[in-house]
């Protein structure tokens, strides 16, 4: 059973206004328990929307959300649980620390869930450390920290909430390639000791290609493709075309192609296009 | 071609919040000069400077000691801190929080009503500005309606309108998508190229410093690199452990030449690439 | 959801009443309001109706946005006419009920005053509705320029008017995000006891109140490296013309309020 599904998904805003827009349309798929999921469109392609349907946060226009095949909107006084089994990371995530404390802050989801003291400590400590966060900034205030700081706070404030599922909408937004690095770092870090099922937004398809499993690529309010990362890759000219940015790796490939020189594969990191062009460098030596 | 911007043993200092903490040394000694017309990148991690040192050049900040002089105007000289101002425009981060007005072409003429320019001059110059960023269209439009990377470009013809020397753009690209960061580099490299307008541009994508004339890399208050970009690229090993990345196609001939390739280490475009590799396979 | 409540009510066009002079629509509103005073009878009314229908057609905004105007004050008018029709005493009684009694007067009376408050609210929303929130705001700054010489900060209110209408749409924008965010940590804003609600507000207004203190900051840097130096020497880009236009208008008003003026006296 997928730990999460779509069925015929369909959401308008503003309905029935001149402003009205249909944002996700008719969008089915299934994710399974423990994988990990890159999300990709460029702004406006109803990214957004999607993923905040997975925890309750929008409801449907039409169609079916179903948590572990039961859908989540059964019972509307239950949509709380739902938010505590699917964990969302918004954009930015560290503008919305509030508390005195980094570990007020961290605790703030786990307290909301109702668990007492003693649980609520170790879930803080637990994430602080899968987050890179060590123990004596836990009684500083989350705002004297640094911008890379203040962020692993916010996404830990989510995962200590221990969901099932954690959707991160561009965690690595306006950092640095060494925050960035960290950030990805840690998340793929948890997913691995958890074997929670993790989806990360981003931008970067090199970011992506360097970690997920399976790429879902949302464009016009549509599901243009949910695929393997490798497949998804060998329709970089269409992806390229609705407007996403391909890793630069991937592009110079696909012009070595046209150029006549097709190694038949899918490249997508440098290691692996290096290590290509080394097996056939040294094939036609061998020669 | 004569320097418009002259850094002389450049230090800085944040005051220190209570008597107990030392001041922290943020620039510890920067020489640097920059033509007129030239388009220069600044790369850096977080916290190694860089946008300290892009706020000295309109006087955001001053020096602890040390000089900056801009178009030779002293940035520590108050009496002429708008001709100073003028000169050097100044493009941040946040789109959101650098627009002042509720209609787009007023934004636009936001500094030339500061500075009292009559009214044709004005009209003039806010509709060339707004045209030499692909805006024109959108001048009655609220900046809320417009995405990240055209609020970017309002801001930029909101500086272009004073008709300054040289921009200093700190980390335009970082909140914006990469159509938004397609459209904000292609506006900036069009000012400089058209209008020889001088280009300081902070950043830490590397793609777009590679498109640049010369970049600097700021690691800890000091400038560690400064040459031609398929130079400072080629260091690879010396980037990484700043904690900056290179290019794909730059890290890709790099790894190809360790492994004992004849390939040049100075890549730093797809084409290059795609020539090189060409070549490699050609003459086998 | 906050996104779509539309602040301000303009509705852009390119009526005879649109393309006024602001300043010129300011005088005239109040001129309009002067006009709805003059009198006490319903006859007087007559005259601003008139006004008011003229008007509304010039604007060339539908009927039906008019009526969403008044909308809201209809409690407020019901109120009005039942206090005033079982408190009004005199005149011949038509109707007795205990001590209370509807008579002639009463009736109208309260229609006079239903009639006057829809007028008054109907009409000013023609300003609004015509009116762009920061041309209001420039008119305003430019008909209270002669109090500077009072010391009066006429431009600094301006530009924080103008500051504030422009960052209306992005704080409702932040509130929502944060909002969403504090919602997927399990804080209960709409459902919930009070108290509960209560405490999770700070989760949305400590961040608010922060972040709209990094904006206020970071604008404030970028309009210094604008050159802003206040309001001495500023030339503007909008250029406020009057035009024969806008004198005919106010001469149509003042004509119109000369009317109401005489038929109050007439009817007195």
């Amino acid at each position: 059973m997928p730990i999460l599904e779509t069925q015929e998904l369909t959401y308008t805003y503003s309905q029935g206004t001149p402003f009205e827009k249909t944002a996700v349309d008719h969008v089915s798929l299934k994710i399974e328990e423990g994988e990990l999921i890159g999300v990709m469109g460029h702004t406006g392609s109803g990214k957004s929307t999607l993923i905040q349907h997975f925890n309750g946060l929008l409801r449907p226009t039409s169609g079916k959300i179903l948590l572990e095949g039961k859908d989540i909107w059964e019972n509307k006084e239950k949509i709380r649980d739902v938010r505590f089994k699917v964990g969302l990371v918004f954009q930015y995530p560290e503008y919305q620390l509030f508390e005195e404390t980094v570990y007020k802050d961290i605790a703030f989801g786990p307290k909301n869930m109702g668990l007492d003291d003693a649980e609520i400590k170790r879930r803080v400590y637990a994430t602080a450390h899968d987050i890179g966060l060590s123990e004596e900034l836990m009684e500083r205030s989350p705002f004297e920290l640094s911008g890379g700081q203040k962020r692993r706070v916010a996404i830990a404030g989510v995962m200590a909430m221990e969901p099932k599922v954690l959707i991160l909408d561009e965690p690595t937004a306006g950092l640095d390639p060494a925050g960035r690095d960290k950030i990805l770092g840690h998340i793929k870090a948890y997913h691995q000791r958890t074997g929670n099922t993790t989806l990360i937004v981003s931008h970067s398809m090199e970011d992506i290609a360097s970690f997920a499993d399976r790429i879902l690529v949302m464009s016009k309010a549509k599901l243009f493709c949910f695929d393997e990362t490798v497949k998804v890759f060998s329709r970089a000219e269409e992806i390229a075309q609705i407007g996403l940015d391909v890793p630069q790796i991937t592009k110079v490939f696909m012009k070595l192609k046209k150029q006549g020189l097709d190694f038949g594969k899918e490249v997508y990191t440098v290691g692996y296009a290096k290590d290509l062009l080394m097996k056939h460098l040294n094939a036609r030596e061998g020669l | 071609m004569e320097n418009i911007i002259e850094i002389k043993d450049l230090h800085f200092c944040y005051e220190a919040e209570d008597e107990d903490s030392q001041p922290a040394e943020v620039l510890k000694g920067i020489d640097l000069n920059i033509k007129q017309g030239e388009f220069v990148a600044v790369l850096g991690h977080n916290g190694s400077g860089k946008s300290t040192l892009a706020k000295h050049l309109n006087a955001i900040l001053l020096p602890t000691s040390g000089k900056v002089t801009v178009n030779g105007i002293d940035t520590a000289d108050e009496s002429r801190i708008f001709e100073l101002r003028q000169c050097a425009g100044m493009v941040f981060q946040n789109p959101d929080n650098q627009i002042v007005s509720s209609i787009v072409e007023e934004d636009v003429a936001f500094a030339l009503e500061n500075l009292g320019v009559p009214y044709e001059e004005m009209r003039r110059r806010v509709d060339e500005s707004l045209k030499a960023v692909n805006m024109y269209e959108y001048r009655l439009h609220s900046p809320t309606q417009l995405s990240g990377g055209q609020k970017q470009r309002v801001a930029i013809a909101g500086i272009i309108a004073m008709e300054p020397k040289c921009i200093i753009l700190d980390e335009p690209t970082a909140m914006l998508d990469p159509q938004g960061r397609k459209e904000v580099l292609a506006a900036i490299k069009r000012m400089n190229r058209e209008k020889g307008i001088t280009i300081v541009l902070i950043t830490h994508y590397m793609e777009e410093a590679a498109q640049c004339g010369r970049v600097v890399v700021m690691d800890k208050g000091r400038v560690v690199l400064d040459d031609k970009p398929e130079k400072v690229f080629s260091q690879v090993d010396k980037l990484k452990s700043i904690g900056l990345d290179v290019p794909q196609v730059t890290e890709l001939a790099w790894e190809l030449k360790k492994s004992g390739l004849d390939i040049s280490p100075e890549i730093i475009s797809e084409d290059e690439c795609v020539e090189a590799i060409l070549r490699i396979f050609g003459n086998k | 959801m906050l996104r779509d409540i539309t602040i301000g009510q303009y509705f852009p066009g390119n009526s005879v009443i649109h393309k006024l002079d602001p300043r010129f629509k300011i005088i005239i509103t109040i001129l309009y309001i002067v006009m709805l005073f003059t009198g006490d009878s319903l006859l007087c009314l007559v005259v601003g109706a008139v006004y008011t229908v003229m008007a509304i057609l010039l604007s060339r905004i539908k009927l039906k946005m008019f009526v969403k105007s008044v909308k809201p004050i209809i409690p407020f008018l019901v109120i009005t006419a039942v206090i005033n029709l079982l408190l009004v005493n005199s005149g011949e009684v038509l109707w007795r009920w205990k001590f209370f009694k509807i008579t002639d007067e009463g009736i109208n009376i309260s229609l006079f005053m239903i009639i006057r408050i829809v007028l008054l609210i109907a009409g000013t929303s023609i300003l609004t509705y015509t009116t762009s929130p920061i041309t209001l705001t420039d008119a305003i700054e430019r008909l209270l320029s002669p109090l500077k010489k009072l010391h009066f900060p006429v431009h600094e209110l301006a530009m924080m008017m103008s500051i504030a209408l422009r960052f209306i749409p992005t704080l409702i924008e932040e509130t929502d995000k944060i909002m969403s965010a504090q919602k997927a940590r399990g804080a209960e804003i709409d459902t919930g006891s009070f108290m509960n609600r209560a405490r999770n507000l700070i989760s949305i207004l400590v961040p608010l109140f922060i972040s709209s203190f990094r904006r206020a900051d970071e604008l404030a840097t970028a309009m210094e490296c604008r050159c802003y130096n206040g309001g001495e020497g500023r030339t503007r880009l909008r250029q406020l013309k009057s035009s024969a236009r806008d004198y005919i208008a106010l001469a149509v008003t003042v004509m119109f309020l000369a009317a109401a003026i005489i038929v109050a006296q007439m009817t007195k």
